[in-house]
C-alpha cells in the first residue's frame, strides 16, 4: 500500500512552503527559456525602418545629451583624461542594463496575464529570460562603447591616454550583480502590483529618480567633494557602486575598492532571493487577484 | 486496484473573494497574516457561502469549489460537466496548476497538460513554425521532441502552405487547427481540453474528435473534457461528473450524468424563469417561464417539441405570441406567430400557452426560442434567447447525422429508386 502512495509524480496543494523550489523543473523547460529569448529578439523590432540600430541610438543620444548638459553647460568635471562623451556612454551603457532588466521584469505577472491564466510553467521562466535577451541588447551596446574607446586612443587629436585595467577581468561579475538587482527588484516589483497597483506608479518615476543616485553621469568622487553631507545616500547604492567599478576598470581612474564590491554582490544574492521567494509565493494565486 | 488510478482529487475547495480589491483587502490582508503569526487559521476561511451566482449573498467570500473529490484511471476520458458557474474552469484551473486550491489536494502519477484556448501564446508576428515550438515549450515539450514531431503536426493542422507566415496572417480557424494541432501530438499523460471544439469547421472538429479518441483508446491517455456540447461528450466520455454550485452532485456513467444534467431547474435545458431583466425588451412584463416538456427530457431531430409559456401581470388587450428559434450562430431558422393562425388571447396572471411543434426539421444542434408577445400592431414583451435548448440525433431516423455546414434543418428524405429500362 505504501508504495502505490509514494508513486505520486507531484502534487498539488494549498500548502506553501516559503522556499519551494523546484529546479529539476526549470532545468526541464530551458527551451522555452531559449524560444522566450528567441521571440523577444526577432520580435521586437518588426515593422521598424532602423530595426536594431535602435539598440544603439537612444544609448549614443543620451550621451550626448549628458555631455552636453552635464559636462557643457553644469561643468561637472569629468576625471583627467577621460574624455566626457566616453565617460557618459559607459555609464549610460551600464545603467541601461540594469535598467531593462528591472522594467522588463517589473510587470511580469500583469504582461503575462494571458498565458500564465491559461498555461502551467515554471513562472520564473518569464522574468529569467527577460534577464538573458537584454543581455544581448547590453552585449551590443558595449561593442559601441569599444567602437568610441579605440577612436578616442588611437585616431582622435589629442588622443587620451586611457588603458583599460587588468581588473576588468572582474566585469562578468558586475554584469551578473545587476541582472541579479534588475531582476530581484523586478520579481519582487512584479509580485506585489499583482494586487496593489500603486507600486506600478511609483516605477515610473523612481526609476528616473534612481539613475541621478546612481553615478550615472557624474564620478563618485565629485559628489563627495561637492555633497559630502549627501554622501552616504550614494556611497551605499549598489548600482552607484557597479557603474563606479565599470569605469574604474576601463579607464583605469581611481582604485577598486573590493570591500564595497563584496557588499553590493551579498545584497545582490539577498534581493534576488527575496525576489525569488515572494515571486514563488505569489505565482500560485496572483490568477485571482490581479 | 488504486494502481492504475492516475489523478486522485482530494477534498479539495477554492474560495475567491468578490467585489473590488481596495483598502479593504488590505485590512483583510493584515488580519490574515496577523493570525497566521499567531499560529491559528486564516479567519475568513470559515466564512464563505456556496456560489450561487444569481442569489444575493451575505459575505464577500465564496467557495467557488467545496469538498471536490473524485479519481481518474488510466485511460478513461472523464467528462465534466455543469452550467455556467458551477466551477467548471476554476477546477480545471487547479488541475492545470494556473492557480492552487485553498483546501485539500490532487495527486497525480503523470504529467498534465491543458489545451490552450485559441491561440494562447502565439505571437502574431511570427510564423507558424516558430510558433509551433513555442506553443509546443510552453506546454511543457522539449526541442528535441518537437523536432521529432514538427511534419505530424504540419500535416494534421492542415496549413502546411502558411506554416511560414506569420500568424497575424491567419485566418482565425488556421489558428485553432494549429493550437490543436500542436496540443494533440503533446505527449502528457493527462490532457485537459476545455470547450476548444465548439471552433472549427466540421472537418476539423470531426478531426479533433477523432484524435482525441485515438489519444484515449490507442495511446491509452487520460483525457479531461469540459464541454457545454452534450453530443461531444456522450460521443467522448465514459465516465462523467456532474458539478452543481461548486460541489460534485453526481459521479456516475456519461449518460445518467447528461440526463440529470439536462434536468437541473433553469440550466441549458428546459425551464427558464424570466428573471433576468437584459435580454428583456419591450414595455410590458407579462410573460413569466418557458418550459420544454418531452417525453424523456430531450429534444430530437423529426419529433415533436412542445413548450408551456406561463404568464405573470394582466393585460387588458387582447395579444398574439409569436417565437423565432435561432441556432448557436444567431440565425433565425425558423418563425411563426399566432397572427398567421389568426388567434388572439387576453392573458392574465396563471394562463399559460402549450405551443406544439409537430415533427421539428432541426438537425442536431444548440437552438435557442426568442418570445414575442404583441398585440397585432405592436410588440408589448419581447425576451431575446429566452431559452436555449440541445436537439439530439433520434436513433429512429436510421441514418446517418447531418454535418454542421451542411445547414440546420434536415428533412427527412425518401430515396425512391427505379430502373425505367426493366
Amino acid at each position: 500500500m505504501k508504495t502505490a502512495e509514494d508513486n505520486w509524480l507531484y502534487v498539488i496543494t494549498s500548502k506553501k512552503k516559503l522556499i519551494d523550489f523546484n529546479f529539476s523543473e526549470i532545468w526541464r523547460y530551458r527551451d522555452l527559456l531559449i524560444l522566450f529569448v528567441k521571440r523577444d529578439i526577432i520580435t521586437l523590432y518588426k515593422q521598424t525602418v532602423l530595426g536594431p540600430l535602435w539598440y544603439l541610438i537612444q544609448p549614443l543620444f543620451t550621451s550626448l545629451i549628458f555631455t552636453l548638459i552635464f559636462n557643457n553647460l553644469a561643468d561637472i568635471p569629468v576625471t583627467d583624461g577621460v574624455p566626457n562623451f566616453l565617460f557618459n556612454l559607459a555609464g549610460i551603457t551600464s545603467w541601461n542594463y540594469f535598467k531593462e532588466c528591472l522594467i522588463g521584469t517589473s510587470d511580469t505577472f500583469k504582461k503575462n496575464e494571458n498565458i500564465f491564466g491559461k498555461v502551467y510553467f515554471p513562472r520564473v521562466i518569464m522574468p529569467m529570460s527577460v534577464v538573458v535577451s537584454n543581455l544581448l541588447k547590453f552585449g551590443i551596446q558595449i561593442l559601441v562603447l569599444i567602437a568610441f574607446y579605440i577612436y578616442y586612443v588611437w585616431f582622435a587629436t589629442p588622443s587620451f591616454d586611457i588603458i583599460p585595467q587588468i581588473n576588468l577581468a572582474l566585469f562578468p561579475f558586475l554584469v551578473i550583480m545587476m541582472a541579479l538587482l534588475g531582476l530581484g527588484f523586478g520579481m519582487i516589483i512584479s509580485s506585489i502590483t499583482t494586487k496593489y497597483r500603486d507600486l506600478f506608479f511609483l516605477i515610473q518615476f523612481g526609476v528616473q529618480l534612481l539613475m541621478y543616485g546612481s553615478a550615472v553621469m557624474y564620478p563618485m568622487s565629485y559628489f563627495k567633494k561637492k555633497l559630502p553631507d549627501y554622501y552616504w545616500l550614494i556611497e551605499y547604492n549598489p548600482i552607484a557602486v557597479i557603474i563606479e567599478s565599470f569605469r574604474t576598470m576601463v579607464f583605469g581612474i581611481g582604485d577598486l575598492e573590493f570591500n564595497k564590491l563584496i557588499y553590493t554582490a551579498f545584497f545582490s544574492i539577498i534581493i534576488f532571493l527575496i525576489g525569488l521567494v515572494v515571486f514563488n509565493k505569489t505565482e500560485k494565486n496572483f490568477i485571482d487577484t490581479i | 486496484m488504486s494502481s492504475d488510478i492516475i489523478l486522485k482529487v482530494e477534498d479539495v475547495g477554492k474560495q475567491y473573494r468578490l467585489g473590488l480589491v481596495g483598502t479593504g483587502t488590505l485590512s483583510h490582508d493584515v488580519n490574515r497574516w496577523w493570525s497566521k503569526l499567531r499560529g491559528k487559521e486564516d479567519p475568513y476561511l470559515k466564512v464563505g457561502e456556496a456560489n450561487d451566482r444569481a442569489g444575493k449573498g451575505n459575505s464577500p467570500y465564496v467557495w467557488a469549489l467545496q469538498d471536490i473529490s473524485f479519481n481518474v484511471k488510466r485511460g478513461e476520458v472523464l467528462g465534466i460537466i455543469g452550467k455556467n458557474g458551477a466551477g467548471k474552469s476554476t477546477l480545471l484551473k487547479i488541475l492545470s496548476r494556473v492557480t492552487s486550491p485553498t483546501l485539500g489536494q490532487i495527486k497525480t502519477k503523470g504529467r498534465i497538460a491543458s489545451l490552450l484556448e485559441v491561440g494562447t501564446g502565439f505571437h502574431p508576428e511570427m510564423t507558424g513554425r516558430e510558433n509551433i515550438y513555442l506553443n509546443g515549450a510552453i506546454l511543457g515539450m522539449t526541442k528535441a521532441e518537437i523536432n521529432g514531431k514538427i511534419d505530424e503536426i504540419i500535416d494534421f493542422s492542415g496549413c502546411l502552405r502558411y506554416v511560414d507566415t506569420p500568424v497575424k496572417r491567419y485566418s482565425s480557424g488556421m489558428k485553432v487547427r494549429l493550437a490543436f494541432a500542436v496540443a494533440a501530438h503533446l505527449e502528457p499523460d493527462i490532457l485537459i481540453v476545455d470547450e476548444v471544439l465548439a471552433v472549427g469547421d466540421a472537418e476539423f472538429q470531426k478531426k479533433a474528435i477523432g484524435k482525441m479518441q485515438d489519444i484515449s483508446n490507442s495511446d491509452g491517455r487520460t483525457v479531461l473534457f469540459v464541454s457545454h456540447n452534450m453530443t461531444a461528450v456522450k460521443n467522448l466520455c465514459q465516465r462523467g461528473v456532474l458539478l452543481e454550485n461548486g460541489r460534485i452532485t453526481l459521479e456516475d456513467d456519461i449518460t445518467n450524468v447528461i440526463d440529470k444534467y439536462l434536468s437541473i431547474d433553469g440550466s441549458t435545458a428546459l425551464k427558464e424563469v424570466f428573471t433576468d431583466e437584459t435580454r428583456r425588451i419591450g414595455s410590458h412584463k407579462l410573460m413569466k417561464a418557458i418550459e420544454i416538456v418531452t417525453a424523456d427530457r430531450d429534444v430530437y431531430t423529426n419529433e415533436d417539441l412542445l413548450f408551456k409559456l406561463t404568464f405573470d401581470h394582466t393585460d387588458t388587450q387582447e395579444l398574439t405570441l409569436g417565437y423565432v428559434i435561432k441556432d448557436d450562430k444567431g440565425t433565425s431558422v425558423h418563425a411563426a406567430n399566432m397572427q398567421q393562425y389568426n388567434l388572439k388571447y387576453r392573458l392574465d396572471k396563471g394562463h399559460t400557452i402549450d405551443v406544439l411543434l409537430k415533427r421539428i426539421p432541426l438537425a442536431p444542434g444548440k437552438y435557442t426560442i426568442s418570445l414575442y408577445l404583441g398585440n397585432g400592431s405592436y410588440d408589448v414583451d419581447i425576451i431575446e434567447d429566452a431559452i436555449f435548448f440541445q436537439v439530439f440525433w433520434s436513433k429512429e431516423l436510421k441514418a446517418v447525422p447531418p454535418q454542421k455546414k451542411w445547414g440546420s434543418t434536415f428533412i427527412n428524405t425518401e430515396w425512391n429508386y427505379r430502373n425505367e429500362e426493366a
